[in-house]
């Protein structure tokens, strides 16, 4: 009997990971193909920070060489993009006009970064952070140019200005909040991030609007000019605003789409022969940009291709650390502080903080910088939504 | 003093009088090592955790060191005349009733002579009273009214051969240890010798009880009456002892026979089960060798004196008075309570065992004296007395060697007493006590080590109590300063160069025309035998029991053959009706309070509370409840309770123990004004007193408890001392590295931060926080470099965390795992110490991951990954795990 054909569009994490549960599950069952933009096997992107920082080499981040392809028996068609699908007749078509034919179709096409539309944001000078092109042109750019700019001070903006500030470059992290990270730490834990990055040699432009990015010529760039009338002079700058869930193809098939695909709790699509994981998925009206969730519905999703359907995601909460040597810095949970209670520890001159949120008795969010060795034990108790009344009163000091 | 010179001295605490070897090791730094005195006979060498810390309680941390007039430092001559001319004025102005001193069981039997002769044979009155009021003023009447002169007849040998020994109101475990350690020992050897407790309370001496009769308040004297109609139910009387050496037994036998009345109801009366008691019955009926020893829970009682004459009654009912292992015994609480009795430190004695009220004694002792006048009445007894001032009739004191405004019944009258009274003037040898805080004139005294003289232990031991040190600046004896007053106000008889000097003419006095053939003439207390002594025979003085009739041969027992001091020498049986306290239970104050000493502390805390060692064990006031009274009010262990009684109240923490009586409240008696707000028990206690001796009934006062409401409890640590918080509750405690600061209050603080930083003096350094605002949490911690200076611990609730490990740290380097810890009050698991974090996503560190693949013997970095997590998210950690795994494995390989 012929097998199955499982097509993979996206050679990403959350792809690799649903494939790779899938070969766990059922080994036999599909033909795979994975097609993928990249010209690579699957890398981890998480990683891409340490390697711009020259802590980690790319082929240490590599997950699947092209050789685990082969080895797996599966088809890896890198460097191709694909146009267009046909969902009656159950087939693919990428740019280089190959076609694949699939019975189940598994739509992992990740996430586009945002690029603020101001004056010259196409320049050859402004880059995203996204990918090991992006980390390469980094590279090869700083060689000759020591003033970056980095826009955005989240996590991505973070970890990206450290690893050009290890490069020896002067950084500048642009950002339009009062408080860094503002959408996984608290003002207190941010301010404490921002001086101990400060001390690193980072430095910051808080509560900046970028107005335009100002041109000297195509190669050069002359400053930043911000909408308070100040400027900043920058050879590069890298946008870290954010991403998009990409889902143009999606559109373009007729699948359900709002901010990304619509999938249910069986990672499945409009179309019951196709599903959908990581980035470009909506789940319940959340949207994913880390890696955990990812790995959640990779397994939920496999459960499905594997027909053995048992599995149904469950959103949980979600826990961010920063990859920035020598910051320790874990949240997690709810810690927008409405109507919670807080436990707060702090060791200013060991430059730790901890708050811990609390809502009818349960932990409901936790940031921590400095000290974060309880984050995992903390993380357990949001996710396990466990009465902490008992140990309420040693909670902040660890498990 | 040579360095490294052994003296031999005796402790400066209770009435066992325990001998001591003192070493000098450093003069100047004061540093003495302390050991029991093997050759000592109360004690052979042992020493109780009081008397083993003494080294621990003489540097000159606090002690006064110079005389002070309102507050300045002046010279004695100065003070001397000051002191002088106001009581020879207040004097003229009001006469010499006007006049009085307050001394003390604690200062030498030197001092006593010389205060008792001015006031008596000087000033001409006998408003002399003594701390003794509070201790064993009930066994002197009581030994007086059957022995016709205060005389214990035992000692402690009589342990040795006791089969039965009946301990009454006494907590000999916590407040005579060394006796109860040598009752303990004899037991070990002979399980025969029975022991019975007779306390309302059970305490630490039921270790040794073969039988506890927890007897209401009050009952000793229906016990005992009981017991004397049992001996003669069951013909246990020795009828021949009654016939030779006593009167008025029947008289004694008949009151005893009315009191118990109906006997089905007795055991019920008296608060015991019946089987319970006719056990003690039938033991003591049984056993010659009884020896019944007593002490404050029969003492301090408004039939304080009937207890002791009920006790008495059953041992000459049964001829067991001073013979080997049989007697009636009294435990006094004081180093010199018995050597105070002996000069006539009381205001109701004269001098020498003679009488006030004898026109003979007076008479005699003037004239021994050859003093301008002599007192002819009895002078007032401690709580008349601070009455007496409080109405203005006493406008000038002189207070020595005792804390009357702690230690006395109904004390917050005592304090308002002293500042009313025109002239206050405290001898002490410590600046800053509840008394000292009123004295228009402070004397510097010679503490412990320092002063050289005698003291007479509860068996009538007159042992050296001798100096080892130096006297710091400008502290001098109290003799000194007695005579030097007296001096000043013109009197002779008073040009003392020495303590021996003293002394010598107390033995001249005892010996005194103390004679059969004399009227009125034979006194039991005389030492005739011990001759004159010159200085270094003086200084070579060995323990010795009086009377000391023949030449340095003292008296083990007296009474095995009658001879008592009456004057038909003839032992008396007291006929007694038991009574109940003075003030009685109402629904308004339905609680008993009982007070009394507990292990490590000594009266009113000024030298004890300056160890740390003695407040380890119990560092707070308290209340000891039964958890059943406790339930009813609504009060756990460690909250804090308020007691108001009709005279004061105090606050102090809820202890539990089944061990108390349903009703009754124990609270200690040592905590003080100066070391706490509001703790004070003696502000609590009714001064009802027993109508023979003057005793106060600290036994027995009518309060009621509840739990005290405050906002917040908290308490400080700081490696200084601070100026005690303006609390509701406030109790400073020493430890060994700094002090202790346990708070409550009925308001919260605007800024916790403020309020905490203020009362610890602006600590500096990095500062800690935990903050649980809706748990009412609010802790701070300062570091100075990476020792621990100060802390700040607050809670809406008592029940904070613990101290122990948090007071082990003051002043300490703290580790990065201490310091981690440090603000949850809880020493840090060494497992809390994960060392490096590897796993980045998960918080595992190094040291977790190598504890989780030696005990789960792990293989592989899956198999990490699923027990720790470590390496699943991100996965960047991965190949450090296969580092670890490898390394450890390696090891295991090789």
């Amino acid at each position: 009997m012929n097998k199955q054909k499982l097509v993979v569009v996206g050679n990403g994490m959350a792809g690799m990971r649903t494939v790779e549960e899938l070969l766990t599950l059922a080994p036999d069952l599909y033909d795979i193909t994975v097609i993928g933009k990249e010209p690579h096997g699957n890398y981890n992107r998480i990683m891409l920070s340490p390697v711009l920082a020259g802590e980690k080499t790319f082929a240490e981040i590599v997950l699947h060489s092209p050789d685990w392809y082969l080895q797996q028996g599966i088809e890896l068609v890198s460097g191709q993009v694909v146009v267009d699908i046909n969902r009656k007749t159950k087939q693919v078509l990428t740019d280089a006009g190959l076609s694949f034919d699939y019975d189940r179709l598994l739509l992992a096409t990740g996430s586009v970064p945002f690029i603020i539309p101001i004056p010259n944001h196409n320049h050859a000078c402004v880059l995203s952070f996204r990918d090991i092109r992006d980390v390469n042109t980094m590279l090869e750019v700083t060689q000759h140019k020591q003033r970056v700019a980095v826009i955005g001070g989240g996590l991505l903006g973070l970890e990206a200005a450290n690893g050009l500030l290890k490069r020896g470059v002067d950084v500048t992290v642009i950002h339009d909040m009062p408080c860094l990270m503002n959408r996984q730490l608290d003002s207190e834990a941010a301010h404490l991030l921002q001086k101990q990055l400060e001390a690193n040699g980072m430095k910051f432009r808080m509560g900046a609007m970028t107005k335009e990015i100002v041109a000297l010529d195509d190669g050069h760039l002359s400053h930043i000019a911000f909408k308070n009338g100040e400027d900043l002079a920058t050879d590069l700058v890298i946008m870290a605003v954010g991403i998009r869930p990409n889902v143009a193809l999606a559109k373009q098939i007729g699948l359900q789409v709002d901010k990304a695909i619509l999938v249910n709790d069986t990672m499945q699509t409009f179309d019951p022969s196709i599903y959908a994981v990581g980035e470009c998925v909506q789940h319940r009206g959340a949207l994913f940009g880390l890696v955990a969730p990812l790995y959640e519905q990779a397994k939920v999703c496999a459960t499905h291709l594997a027909e053995i359907g048992i599995g149904r995601y469950v959103q949980k909460a979600t826990a961010t650390t920063l990859k920035v040597s020598g910051v320790n810095l874990f949240s997690a949970g709810d810690f927008s502080g409405a109507n919670a209670e807080t436990i707060v520890l702090r060791d200013t001159s060991s430059s730790i903080y901890k708050r811990l949120f609390i809502k009818d008795n349960k932990l409901v969010g936790a940031v921590l910088f400095g000290d974060v060795q309880d984050g995992n034990w903390y993380f357990d108790l949001i996710k396990q939504q466990q009465d902490i009344s008992d140990i309420r009163a040693d909670l902040v000091f660890g498990q | 003093m040579q360095i490294n010179s052994t003296v031999h001295t005796t402790c400066a605490y209770c009435g066992v009088g325990c001998g001591i070897k003192a070493t000098v090791e450093d003069t100047d730094k004061r540093i003495v090592s302390i050991q029991g005195d093997t050759e000592h006979p109360a004690n052979y060498g042992r020493l109780c955790s009081k008397g083993s810390s003494l080294g621990e309680t003489i540097s000159l941390e606090g002690r006064l060191l110079e005389p002070h007039i309102a507050g300045q430092n002046v010279s004695w001559p100065t003070a001397i005349d000051k002191v002088a001319n106001e009581f020879k004025r207040i004097i003229a102005e009001h006469g010499k009733e006007s006049v009085a001193f307050y001394v003390s069981g604690q200062i030498l039997t030197e001092d006593y002579y010389v205060a008792n002769k001015l006031m008596k044979g000087y000033i001409g009155t006998a408003n002399i009273d003594t701390n003794s009021r509070l201790c064993m003023s009930s066994a002197v009447a009581g030994h007086k009214r059957a022995f016709g002169a205060d005389t214990v007849p035992a000692n402690y040998d009589d342990f040795d051969h006791a089969n039965l020994i009946v301990l009454v109101g006494s907590n000999t475990a916590w407040c005579h240890p060394i006796i109860f350690q040598r009752i303990k020992a004899i037991k070990a050897q002979r399980p025969e010798l029975r022991i019975v407790v007779v306390d309302p309370r059970e305490t630490a001496t039921n270790e040794i009880a073969d039988l506890h009769l927890p007897i209401k308040a009050g009952m000793d004297v229906l016990l005992f009456n009981a017991l004397l109609v049992q001996l003669a139910e069951r013909n246990a009387l020795d009828p021949q002892y009654i016939a030779q050496y006593t009167v008025d037994f029947e008289k004694a036998f008949a009151a005893a026979n009315q009191d118990v009345g109906d006997k089905s109801t007795l055991a019920e009366r008296i608060g015991v089960d019946s089987q319970s008691l006719a056990t003690f019955f039938d033991w003591f009926c049984q056993t010659p060798k009884t020896m019944t020893c007593f002490s404050m829970g029969v003492n301090q009682s408004s039939a304080g004196t009937d207890k002791v004459n009920a006790i008495i009654n059953c041992h000459l009912a049964t001829g067991r008075v001073g013979k080997e292992g049989a007697s009636p015994f009294s435990l006094t609480g004081q180093p010199n309570a018995m050597g105070g009795r002996e000069v006539g430190g009381l205001a109701n004695m004269l001098a020498a065992h003679m009488d006030i009220e004898n026109p003979v004694h007076r008479e005699r002792v003037q004239r021994f004296w050859q003093s301008p006048v002599i007192a002819d009445k009895s002078g007032l007894k401690a709580v008349d007395l601070f009455d007496a001032m409080y109405e203005g009739k006493i406008k000038a004191v002189w207070i020595m060697a005792t804390n009357p405004v702690v230690s006395l019944p109904n004390a917050d009258k005592v304090r308002a007493a002293l500042e009313k009274c025109e002239l206050v003037v405290v001898s002490d040898c410590i600046t800053d006590t509840d008394t000292t805080r009123l004295a228009d004139v402070l004397l510097p005294s010679l503490g412990w080590g320092e002063k050289d003289g005698t003291v007479t232990n509860s068996e009538r031991r007159i042992s050296r109590q001798r100096g080892f040190l130096p006297a710091p600046a400008q502290a001098k004896p109290d003799w000194w300063a007695l005579s030097q007053v007296a001096q000043a106000m013109g009197f002779d008889g008073f040009d003392y160069q020495s303590p021996a000097d003293v002394f010598n003419e107390h033995i001249a006095l005892s010996a005194f025309e103390n004679d059969a053939n004399i009227e009125s003439g034979l006194r039991d207390f005389n030492l005739v035998g011990l001759g004159q002594l010159n200085t270094q025979q003086y200084n070579a003085l060995q323990p010795i029991q009086w009377p000391v009739l023949n030449k340095d041969q003292g008296t083990a027992r007296l009474f095995a053959q009658g001879q008592f001091y009456t004057p038909n020498r003839l032992a008396r049986f007291m006929p007694l009706t038991s009574r109940a306290p003075k003030n009685p239970l109402s629904a308004e104050y339905p609680f008993i309070l009982n007070t009394g000493r507990i292990r490590d502390q000594w009266h009113t805390m000024t030298r004890t509370g300056l160890t740390p060692r003695l407040l380890q064990h119990i560092g707070e006031p308290y209340a000891e409840l039964h958890p059943n009274d406790a339930k009813k009010l609504a009060i756990q262990a460690g909250d804090l309770v308020e007691i108001n009684s009709a005279w004061g109240k105090a606050v102090v923490r809820a202890q539990l123990s089944d061990g108390q009586r349903q009703g009754s409240v124990f609270v200690p008696m040592h905590w003080t004004g100066v070391l706490t707000r509001q703790s004070r028990v003696g502000a609590v206690v009714n001064p009802a007193v027993d109508p023979v001796s003057g005793q106060p009934e600290n036994k027995h006062t009518p309060i009621k408890v509840s739990k005290f409401n405050s906002a917040w409890h908290g308490y400080l640590l700081s490696h200084t001392p601070l100026t005690l918080p303006e609390c509701d509750y406030a109790v400073a405690i020493r430890l060994e590295k700094g002090w202790r600061y346990e708070l409550a209050h009925h308001q919260k603080p605007h800024d916790w931060l403020d309020w905490a930083s203020i009362w610890l003096q602006q600590p500096q350094g990095q500062r800690l926080e935990y903050q649980d605002i809706s748990a009412g949490q609010q802790r701070y911690a300062w570091l100075e470099g990476d020792k621990l200076s100060a802390l700040a611990f607050f809670g809406a609730e008592a029940n904070l965390p613990p101290r122990a490990w948090l007071m082990s740290l003051l002043n300490q380097p703290l580790d990065k795992l201490s310091r981690r810890a440090l603000l949850s009050g809880k020493p840090a698991d060494p497992n809390a110490d994960v060392g490096r974090i590897i796993c980045a996503c998960y918080g595992v560190g190094e040291k977790t991951i190598e504890r989780a693949i030696a005990t789960n013997n792990l293989k592989s970095v899956t198999e990490i990954g699923k027990c720790l997590k470590a390496g699943t998210n991100c996965g960047s950690c991965q190949p450090e795990l296969q580092k670890i795994l490898s390394r450890l494995i390696s090891v295991v390989q090789a």
